[in-house]
């Protein structure tokens, strides 16, 4: 069965959407990204999405989904290279994608998803004895 | 108004949800609408055609290219013979949910669109028009 | 139309082309709607030849009063070629169509020679003549216009590009200065291109300035907003400066949402926020 390649890099898991996914290709990836993110004790999620022409209302869906698994999962997803013309119609399709952060280039996304490890490593520095964490 | 090209396409599994797509770019493209033309239109068809395969249990999807006083234009007609829709208003209304996608579809279509058209009766099956015009 | 009338027109084309066009070219070159600022005069010939050429073979091959049949394409189609390179170099419709009538006087002249004594039959081949050459001069003034109007066009959105520039404010803030009124049409090129921009530059921050700018209708604000939330989505945020009273007095009536905008009185209120929000500071250099 077809797949979308998911690469680890130290903590982070990158994937890059080179096709014109159909909804079962969606589905399927983002069953593997939730197993990938637990099997490997990942931080963080990047996904390039600069070589999608179009994110309809179930791709962005899909996306949110991800962004909100990972979220419990522990990790941080960022969302990378989203095309004007991509951007400017969702936007009049009525997604906000609100739970998902967004980059315009991997550099940035990188700064984001190193930032956030760095902020929950500290936060876990400062867990009290009784293993109760601080939100 | 005259028709210059038609052609119906099945859509009976994901995959033709892409071909559609795809199709619809092609034809987009041809016409010569600009990228953020092409990428509503496509969108809007995606959305469509993909309300006809997983609720109106597959049908096909019929692309007409239009000219008129040298206008040209894209229309696209999906048609299903499914359960159709009891109430249309509130079909386009966005989001039975809220902002997470579900039930953009008909209501996004319709704004990503010049022009819209829906006939649907309990029963009787659904068809959706849209065109966009260069 | 006997017969031999209706050759005759035909016979004019077919057999006396090379005197047609000398009369023609004579004629034209003395013409001050000849533009002979604008074209030369082999060019000119050579246009001359070429329509003449291909009426004659139009005439003979087709029907002569059916222009819309597909022998008369290749006149129609030189027709428009003329029209719209006439067009851009700046001929009047006029120009260009007397271009087409001129050819009637040395056609009359050819005509009232071979049919002289046969008044009925001139009179009919002269009508039959007036009806060709008015559509084919139609077909110029159809072409020439339309092509005016994608010039003016393609001038409009060269216009709309130079005077909305984006401009780098500083390593990844990038300024809009609006200026003037806003219409629909207008603000979606401007806005798409600043959108573009973004991406180029890898901009973190756009400051969308409207001092410059009158009145905000809803249409105009709408499109404002959707542009922000577009390059939300991307990953970039903006923010408007500017906003006069009027303005938001406007945004107020129309029941316009900002909250999720971040907005500021002025440009430099709003560069500040801007170089805040990516991390940088402005400090006095201390004086040596």
């Amino acid at each position: 069965m077809e797949r979308i390649p998911i690469l680890k890099m130290g903590p982070f898991l990158l994937v890059s959407i080179q096709v014109d996914m159909h909804d079962r290709l969606a589905l399927t990836l983002q069953d593997d990204l939730t197993e990938r993110i637990v099997r490997d004790r990942a931080r963080g999620v990047l996904i390039d999405i600069s070589a999608l022409e179009i994110v309809d209302s179930f791709i962005g869906r899909m996306l949110g989904n991800i962004a909100g698994m990972s979220r419990v999962l522990d990790a941080e997803t960022v969302v990378v290279g989203m095309r004007p013309a991509v951007a400017i119609t969702l936007v009049e399709l009525g997604m906000s994608l609100s739970g998902v952060r967004t980059a315009l280039n991997v550099e940035r996304a990188m700064d984001m998803l190193q930032a956030s490890v760095t902020t929950s490593a500290v936060a876990s520095e400062n867990e009290p004895a009784n293993g109760h964490r601080p939100d | 108004m005259a028709i210059v090209r038609t052609e119906k396409l099945p859509l009976q599994n994901p995959e033709d949800v892409v071909r559609v797509r795809q199709m619809v770019r092609a034809w987009a493209v041809e016409i010569g609408f600009s990228l953020v033309d092409q990428t509503k239109i496509v969108t809007a068809a995606s959305e469509l055609a993909r309300n006809t395969l997983v609720h109106g249990g597959g049908g096909t999807c019929e692309l007409e290219r239009l000219e008129v006083d040298n206008r040209r234009g894209l229309r696209l007609r999906f048609v299903d013979q499914g359960p159709g829709i009891a109430d249309i208003e509130q079909a386009l209304k966005d989001g039975f949910t809220s902002g997470n996608g579900l039930g953009l579809g008909l209501g996004g279509s319709r704004r990503l669109s010049n022009e819209f058209e829906i006939r649907s009766q309990p029963g009787a099956g659904t068809v959706v028009q849209i065109a966009r015009w260069k | 139309m006997s017969a031999a009338a209706k050759s005759t027109l035909v016979e004019v084309f077919d057999r006396h082309e090379k005197d047609l066009l000398s009369t023609w070219m004579d004629l034209q070159l003395r013409s001050a709607s000849s533009r002979r600022d604008l074209i030369n005069d082999a060019e000119l010939r050579e246009q001359s030849s070429q329509f003449l050429r291909l009426v004659r073979e139009a005439v003979t091959r087709g029907d002569i009063d059916n222009f819309e049949s597909p022998a008369w394409a290749p006149v129609r189609e030189l027709l428009t070629t003329i029209s719209q390179s006439r067009a851009r170099q700046g001929f009047t419709p006029s120009e260009t169509a007397t271009f087409v009538l001129s050819l009637k006087e040395p056609v009359f002249g050819r005509l009232g020679q071979e049919l002289r004594g046969d008044a009925g039959a001139l009179a009919d081949e002269v009508w039959r003549a007036t009806v060709l050459f008015d559509s084919l001069a139609l077909i110029t003034t159809e072409a020439h216009q339309k092509t005016r109007e994608r010039l003016i066009a393609e001038q409009q959105r060269e216009m709309l590009e130079l005077s909305t520039p984006v401009v780098q404010l500083w390593d990844g803030v990038l300024g809009l200065p609006l200026i003037g009124t806003l219409d629909s049409a207008r603000t979606q090129v401007v806005m798409e291109n600043l959108l573009q921009r973004i991406v180029d530059t890898g901009a973190r921050i756009a400051v969308i300035d409207i001092t410059g700018v009158p009145t905000v209708d809803t249409l105009v604000a709408q499109h404002l907003l959707k542009t922000v939330a577009a390059a939300r989505l991307m990953g970039a945020d903006c923010i408007i400066s500017g906003i006069r009273p009027q303005i938001a007095q406007t945004i107020v009536h129309l029941g316009l949402d900002l909250t999720t905008v971040a907005t500021k009185a002025t440009l430099a209120d709003a560069f500040a926020l801007a170089l805040q929000r990516v991390g940088l500071g402005v400090s006095r250099v201390a004086r040596g």
